[in-house]
């Protein structure tokens, strides 16, 4: 690759359309050469985001820089930006080779050292000996390597993925968004990244930015947005979380006492004040036992999942859901049963 | 960083082609057949601009101020400062500039009264715009799009605020000019005051609004007559359609190819043939008339001529029509919900009647208001059948060409005219737009289509069939009637109709086109052929911006470009002679308006057609492209253009064959050097010269059969099926 990866600011972008806000107020800078990932459920404007930066959307607000370079103005193909489309958007009427050929050929390349630059890509993602096809003649992944192989040939100073796994089957996605993540490190690129799924995003990002309703919720590692959730709504949705009400009796430091119907817990506190909260509780947090002494309850529902078993818990405090990888003996439906809580998997919210 | 060096000299380079226009160039609209004119060269009528200006037509050197503007513009690099500014207020003011000039002074100095005495004279007089201001006045269009594009309109993509600017000002000049000038010559004097008063008691006339004919034996207004001929022609052809559609879809039908045919048959059809088959079969020699006297000492009569002459040729003409839009929605009723409703324990026609035809009533509103604004704009059967049955088409056509020639007359009956089909037009826009039952979604539906209940099936099949027979006999005798001496009174096969219009003499050794329809049959082809790649062309370009940019005032634009499908061709016929027979654009008598008001009127099938080809084709294709650095321009060209194929092959037949069959807007705008098949073939009927008329248009009719199958053949065979399905009246007036 001969261009250093470059970065991407948005300063107090907004993109609206008519009444409607799709991007309220945005800012963020992906560092050189790392994975962002913009996380979010349908709606939330992180597509739009990603179309920002690809020159396809027009910032209604604010500023956009790519490598140091105010690009607010620039139109998508005054951009240094690729990107590989949910549904690739391979041309149909083209092979493999001239697919992959098509951004060097129109930038007025000849059409040797354009195919040379193609081939060069092909092997690079392992499709080489397969350029004369069609695309309608490759399977799912093979077309997604294509697309990404048309993308790179540029060596664009930013690599963009609209839900680039959308379309695979649930075993392809895991090794594609390995190969995906493998050559993002293996050539140093600016990637932006967009999905719906926060186990790929886990997987894959440097950084994450959570949205919703058009702003960011909360962006970090992938560890500090599990770990330290910033709302109820991040808790809730990267990860499954249990939300129950609780209350704070007393504060200490750093730490809360957490009073969570019967049972007494110390959290760190993180901002919150006396009085009522929510709690988020992992699902892995919570053991199911026999011995008293954690929050009693009942078996409500259970399903059978094979490396797991997914409970729903009655208790006191509301229903809560449960994975157990301990044992294979299943419980029974109506069973009583006790639930035990570990304080690692737990954190307290604010109320909004 | 990728090249932008092409978007910069592209200014300069406009800027400079402009001011060379300018200076070098006729100013004014010139034969250039005739080279007379170049003796006083840079000056007299052959002179550009420049020479003129400085030797007396003062009033075109300003355009000196927004060139050089442009080309000071052009010249700053991309991005400087008050580069985009100035090429947007040179294009502006130039074009503005150039149109008040244009429009206020004429032939005779003034145009308006109001100037001329503010000026105190006559003033100077000038000719119509030429070579030399059309490409001046293209210029600064392009140059104000491209400033706005720098400005950073449409993503800042020069290419897309072009089309948009070319396509609004090409719909603004040809569509929405002459009707305005419709509008506005209804409220004005011959000698051209302001008299709304007069307008008044034009508008509401008796002779339009009439109800003698309910009280007394006298006849009605035109308006009435031309409201229930329309009302009768819809129900009756939404009714004739249904059958045909519910035994092409849910009938054991094993001739569903025949159905097929019955769809193609409105667009390859001249609309005033079936009326002479009538002629033919009922008229008071007709093949009917003549059998019916002759053994039963039935009188020959005149029946034919009138309200059930118009009416039976107008069913004919347009339940095919009908057909196309039921079928579709026929076939877009899910099965599903047939199923549901009959594994409820419904019977056949209980289904019948509770859930397929409450999902058929927007399909049947919308057949019924197209057969209606298909009647009313319905010119050649009236003008064949009518008698002394008037509707307002054919008012119009005698208000401008009869003895009694009244201009006022005709603008006005062309404002009725124009807004009835409006009224019915907005109605199908506002209130069925939103109420299509769509049951097919995404999904998979393996349904099966019940099969109608018995006694429905009787009843299609009983208005079914005869109609087809009909049909057939119809089209059948005009086809043999080109080969006998005359239908009705003697068989004698014989070949002297083609050979009279189509006689190739070879007698001095080369081939001689001695027939009398050459002329205006090679006329036909080459304005049909020049008018179908523009129709094809901007018909695409304007699909394209519907449905791949988004630019303020889309809707507006869109419904600007479907709405001179709307208008019938007489009234477009009048206000083109309005608009186009004096300066500044002064075109009636050529070739070029014949070629521009069939792209105008046809281009609407153009953009249905690219519409429909577009939304199949993924958007992100597009988005690929150009994130790769191509503009739109090129992805245009490279990605959408080799997908949009069937699309452009569809655009370009159908144009070419409606440009063939029109007859309605064209008869005002023939001369005898351009005049058109149809126009013949009318003049031939008028004067009584069936055979040769009947020869001549199954000559036509074949040869568009040819390219209809041509077409099928190429572009695959579910082409025909959606046009109809989308509600694209087809064939509107002719």
């Amino acid at each position: 690759m001969g261009k250093a990866p470059a970065s991407v600011e948005f300063r107090n972008v907004s993109k609206r359309y008519g009444a409607v806000t799709a991007v309220d107020n945005v800012n963020f800078t992906i560092e050189p050469g790392t994975l962002l990932t913009l996380l979010g459920p349908s709606g939330c404007g992180k597509t739009t985001t990603l179309r920002l930066i690809a020159g396809l959307e027009m910032a209604s607000e604010g500023s956009i820089t790519i490598g140091g370079r105010d690009v607010t103005l620039l139109s998508a193909a005054d951009r240094d930006v690729s990107m590989v489309f949910q549904s690739y958007a391979l041309f149909p009427h083209m092979n493999v080779l001239d697919n992959v050929a098509y951004g060097p050929t129109v930038q007025g390349l000849p059409k040797a050292k354009a195919h040379e630059m193609a081939m060069e890509k092909l092997r690079l993602v392992g499709l080489a000996g397969l350029e004369k096809r069609a695309p309608s003649e490759l399977s799912g992944g093979q077309q997604q390597r294509v697309a990404v192989a048309r993308a790179l040939v540029l060596e664009p100073q930013v690599l963009l993925f609209d839900e680039p796994l959308s379309n695979l089957d649930a075993k392809l996605r895991r090794r594609v968004r390995e190969e995906i993540r493998e050559l993002q490190l293996g050539l140093n690129l600016t990637v932006a990244y967009v999905t719906h799924d926060q186990e790929e995003a886990l997987a894959v990002s440097d950084r994450i930015i959570v949205m919703s309703n058009a702003r960011i919720a909360q962006s970090g590692t992938p560890r500090e947005l599990y770990e330290q959730p910033a709302s109820l709504f991040v808790a809730d949705f990267i990860g499954d979380a249990n939300i129950v009400d609780a209350t704070i009796t007393a504060l200490h430091g750093e730490r809360a006492q957490v009073q969570l119907g019967p049972v007494q817990l110390d959290l760190p506190h993180r901002g919150a004040g006396m009085g009522a909260v929510k709690l988020a509780i992992r699902p892995d947090a919570l053991q199911l036992g026999d011995a008293p002494g954690g929050l009693a309850g009942t078996v409500a529902k259970a399903a059978y999942l094979g490396r797991q078993w997914e409970y729903t818990i009655t208790t006191a405090v509301g229903d809560l859901f449960v994975v157990d990888r301990g044992r294979a003996a299943a419980r029974m439906l109506g069973s009583p049963v006790q639930v035990a809580l570990e304080q690692a998997g737990m954190v307290v919210l604010r109320l909004e | 960083m990728r090249a932008r060096q092409e978007s910069r000299t592209g200014a300069l380079a406009l800027a400079v082609l402009a001011c060379a226009a300018f200076a070098v160039l006729p100013w004014y609209w010139l034969d250039f057949s005739d080279t007379s004119h170049w003796g006083e060269y840079p000056v007299g009528p052959a002179g550009s601009a420049l020479a003129l200006g400085l030797t007396g037509k003062v009033w075109l050197l300003p355009f000196v101020l927004p060139l050089g503007l442009a080309v000071a513009g052009g010249m700053l690099p991309l991005g400087a400062p008050g580069r985009a500014d100035r090429l947007v207020w040179a294009g502006g003011g130039g074009l503005a500039y150039g149109l008040v000039q244009g429009f206020a002074l004429g032939l005779k100095g003034w145009n308006a009264a109001w100037l001329a005495s503010l000026a105190g004279g006559p003033g100077p007089a000038q000719a119509g715009f030429g070579l030399g201001a059309a490409i001046v006045l293209a210029v600064f269009l392009l140059l104000l799009c491209r400033g706005l594009a720098e400005r950073g309109w449409c993503r800042g993509d020069a290419f897309v605020v072009s089309s948009v600017g070319v396509v609004i000002a090409l719909v603004g000049l040809f569509v929405f000019f002459p009707v305005g000038k419709i509008l506005a010559s209804a409220v004005q004097d011959n000698a051209g005051n302001f008299a709304p008063a007069q307008f008044l008691e034009k508008f509401l006339d008796e002779s339009i609004w009439g109800l003698a004919c309910v009280t007394g034996n006298l006849r009605c207004g035109v308006a009435w007559n031309t409201l229930l001929l329309g009302v009768l022609v819809g129900a009756g052809s939404t009714a004739l359609g249904l059958a045909f559609a519910l035994l092409a879809t849910r009938g054991t039908v094993h001739g569903k190819k025949s159905l097929k045919i019955l769809s193609v048959l409105p667009i390859i059809t001249p609309p005033f043939v079936i009326g002479l088959a009538l002629i033919l079969l009922f008229g008071r020699s007709g093949v009917v008339s003549a059998g019916l006297s002759e053994w039963f000492g039935i009188p020959r009569s005149r029946w034919i001529y009138g309200l059930p002459g118009v009416l039976i040729a107008q069913l004919l003409a347009f339940t095919p029509i009908a057909y196309l839009v039921l079928v579709g929605v026929v076939q877009g009723i899910s099965p599903s919900l047939e199923e549901a409703s009959q594994t409820l324990r419904a019977s056949r026609w209980t289904t019948f009647r509770t859930v397929t035809l409450p999902l058929l009533r927007p399909g049947l509103a919308n057949a019924f208001l197209l057969g209606f604004v298909e009647s009313l704009a319905d010119f050649g059967n009236p003008l064949v059948l009518g008698g002394n049955f008037e509707v307002l088409s054919t008012k119009i056509f005698f208000a401008v060409v009869g003895a009694a020639t009244d201009q006022g007359r005709a603008t006005v009956l062309s404002i009725v005219l124009l807004i009835f089909t409006l009224g019915a037009f907005w109605v199908q826009q506002a209130w069925l737009g939103r109420r299509t039952y769509t049951t097919v979604t995404g999904k998979g539906d393996s349904g099966v289509p019940p099969p109608l209940p018995k006694g429905v099936a009787i009843a299609c099949w009983g208005v079914a069939l005869p109609w087809a027979l009909f049909t057939v006999v119809i089209y059948a005798l005009i086809l043999v009637g080109g080969f006998v001496q005359a239908l009705g009174r003697d068989y004698t096969p014989t070949l002297n109709h083609y050979v009279t219009a189509f006689r190739i003499d070879t007698s001095d050794g080369g081939f001689r086109f001695a027939g009398s329809a050459w002329n205006s049959f090679f006329a036909t082809v080459e304005v049909a052929a020049m008018a179908a790649p523009l129709t094809a062309a901007i018909g695409l370009l304007t699909g394209w911006l519907l449905t791949r940019q988004t630019f303020s005032g889309k809707r507006a634009f869109e419904f600007g470009t479907l709405l001179s499908f709307a208008i019938p061709g007489t009234v477009v016929g009048v206000s083109y002679i309005l608009a186009f027979n004096v300066p500044p654009i002064e075109i009636t008598g050529t070739g070029l308006i014949l070629v521009i008001c069939f792209v105008f009127r046809n281009m609407p099938v153009g953009v249905r057609s690219g519409i429909a080809t577009l939304s199949q084709i993924d958007k992100s294709l597009d988005e690929a492209s150009l994130t790769l650095g191509a503009r739109s321009a090129t992805t245009l060209r490279l990605v959408l253009m080799p997908l949009l194929k069937p699309a452009i092959l569809a655009a370009l037949v159908y144009a070419f064959v409606r440009a063939m069959t029109a007859v309605s807007a064209v008869i005002f705008l023939v001369t005898a050097q351009y005049n058109m098949a149809t126009t013949y073939i009318v003049g031939r009927v008028e004067a009584g010269e069936f055979g040769l008329a009947i020869a001549y248009a199954s000559v036509l009719i074949v040869i568009m059969l040819a390219a209809i199958l041509f077409i099928e053949f190429i572009v695959g065979e579910r082409r025909l099926g959606r046009r109809g399905a989308a509600g694209v009246p087809v064939a509107a007036g002719g």
